[in-house]
């Protein structure tokens, strides 16, 4: 269906007198990829927070139809260590799961092995895997993921961006990828935003499967989930991202 | 045979302990140990008004600590000072406050001691009835709210993403603390308070694969001190509340050593292996 999940209108977050975004406006719908990208400090992460609940926009709204579930990978979290907490625990903090299904979880994230390890041991790119599997659990009709691909090897992350469509299409959720890596997006992304502090862009990335060097690079399996986003900034910033009006 | 004070103190000390377990895990993961401390030496100034006000000392005591933490999450807020510089004003700021009350009360005599070491020998049966009845209640509340309080613990972004409402979890973790500070005042008294809350917990942690493996490990641990520290106490003629803060300090260097050996004896069958 194309219902709308979720989405901000023009919402704004201030922290100590500086924007964090700006007028920002994005809606998800059910079965929709939309990537959310930008450099360092442009504000994704604040975007999902404020989706997720966690930060209050100063201004503006967010929209959420009734009900919704979500799943969120946040960015680099760490479990205190002194907390005991097995993969296999914290698949189940919220509610209790069927062994089969945790199971099922982790192997598709290929963690299985690890279910009785405490998560403190874990390797930065198996937490973040582990964190995934929690959200997949929840059955989400609507997946935020926050630089999900850090601590990935490029394999890990070509992979992991198939397994985002794959889960797209069983769930039929929206998902919600922030990324900061400017050039390359998921093909089968639906919707890029592009943003630093306020939005700078909205559109569909392109192929580039005729792009003979970057298939050279990483493949041509590479080549074929992932694509240019070609876009061009018509506009440069102040550092409080408000735009330069040329003259 | 029951109704001798030696039998008094370690029913009390026991639902003591099975309370302060599974709570001071949370002060634990939390990283309360400081904020504890600030709530048990308020507990003095709650002492004080509750004389002053003719209130019980439990209610009095437990309002006390409850505003303090209200007070501290407030500052915390917009504070310039770090977290523990502000705990630390509240903390002695309130300890001093409330001696100088207890000091100028001419009418009644206050023995300051009883509440700083505890008396847990003096404890009388309806005390230990309300230590029981709400006991009860706070681990009814920590079972009803465990996994919104462990999802707070995890991580609060996650907690509130999926409606697990981690402010209401802290709110309720400040009162059960409130609580168990004021329940604890006439046992260990406000100095040994905290120990009684972290010990337990630290000792437990060795061994635990979970939080729950944890707080029942904790909840016995501090079972076994208040009655080994108890024992000790009559054999030796100690002080009980330090004989059971000390004893609980020795389970916790026995579980120390115990794991590295373990740990020494696996390095050394993998190697061979």
């Amino acid at each position: 269906m194309d219902s709308m999940l979720a989405g901000l209108q023009s919402a704004s977050v201030i922290r100590n007198g500086r924007w964090l975004i700006r007028d920002i406006d994005l809606s998800i719908r059910r079965g929709e990829i939309v990537s959310l990208i930008g450099p360092n400090g442009s504000g994704k992460t604040t975007v999902v927070k404020v989706l997720s609940g966690s930060i209050t926009p100063d201004s503006g709204s967010v929209l959420k139809s009734n009900g919704i579930r979500i799943g969120y990978v946040p960015q680099r979290i760490a479990i205190d260590s002194t907390l005991p907490m097995t993969v296999r625990r914290l698949m189940n903090i919220n509610e209790k799961f069927q062994t089969i299904e945790v199971e099922e979880a982790l192997d598709e994230m290929n963690i299985l092995k690890l279910a009785d390890q405490p998560v403190q041991e874990l390797s930065g790119g198996e937490f973040q895997r582990a964190l995934f599997a929690r959200a997949l659990l929840r059955k989400p009709d609507l997946l935020l993921l926050d630089e999900p691909s850090q601590g990935l090897d490029f394999k890990g992350e070509i992979k992991l961006y198939n397994q985002i469509v794959d889960i797209r299409d069983r769930l039929n959720c929206g998902v919600l990828l922030a990324c900061h890596n400017l050039h390359m997006v998921m093909a089968q992304t639906d919707t890029v935003i592009c943003i630093n502090c306020h939005i700078c862009c909205v559109g569909t990335p392109m192929h580039v499967v005729n792009n003979k060097s970057f298939e050279e690079l990483f493949g041509s399996e590479a080549a074929r989930s992932h694509a240019l986003y070609q876009h061009h900034h018509d506009h440069n910033h102040l550092p409080d991202g408000s735009i330069i009006s040329e003259q | 045979m029951f109704d001798d004070f030696f039998s008094r103190a370690i029913i009390a000390g026991v639902g003591l302990a099975i309370i302060a377990g599974p709570l001071g895990c949370f002060v634990v993961w939390q990283r309360l140990a400081y904020f504890g401390d600030t709530m048990a030496h308020s507990a003095l100034l709650g002492v004080a008004l509750s004389i002053a006000f003719e209130i019980n000392i439990l209610i009095g005591v437990f309002s006390v600590c409850f505003l303090i933490a209200l007070v501290v999450g407030r500052i915390g807020e917009q504070s310039m000072l770090s977290g523990d510089s502000t705990l630390g004003v509240l903390s002695h700021s309130s300890l001093a406050i409330g001696l100088v009350l207890v000091s100028l009360m001419y009418w009644v005599r206050v023995d300051v001691l009883h509440y700083l070491f505890g008396n847990i020998l003096a404890v009388n049966w309806n005390e230990i009835l309300m230590i029981y009845s709400g006991g009860a209640l706070i681990l009814f509340v920590l079972v009803l709210k465990w996994s919104n309080l462990i999802c707070l613990t995890v991580n609060e972004q996650i907690a509130t993403a999926e409606n697990k409402r981690p402010t209401n979890a802290r709110f309720i973790m400040m009162v059960l603390l409130a609580a168990i500070v004021a329940f604890a005042l006439k046992i260990v008294g406000i100095i040994l308070t905290v120990s009684l809350l972290i010990i337990p917990a630290a000792a437990a942690r060795q061994f635990a694969k979970t939080p729950e493996q944890m707080a029942v490990l904790a909840a016995l641990f501090g079972v076994i001190a208040v009655i080994f520290g108890l024992m000790l106490s009559i054999e030796i003629d100690t002080p009980p509340g330090p004989s059971i803060v000390m004893s609980a300090a020795g389970i916790f260097i026995a579980g120390v050593i115990t794991t590295r050996i373990v740990r020494k004896r696996q390095r050394r069958t993998n190697q061979v292996v």
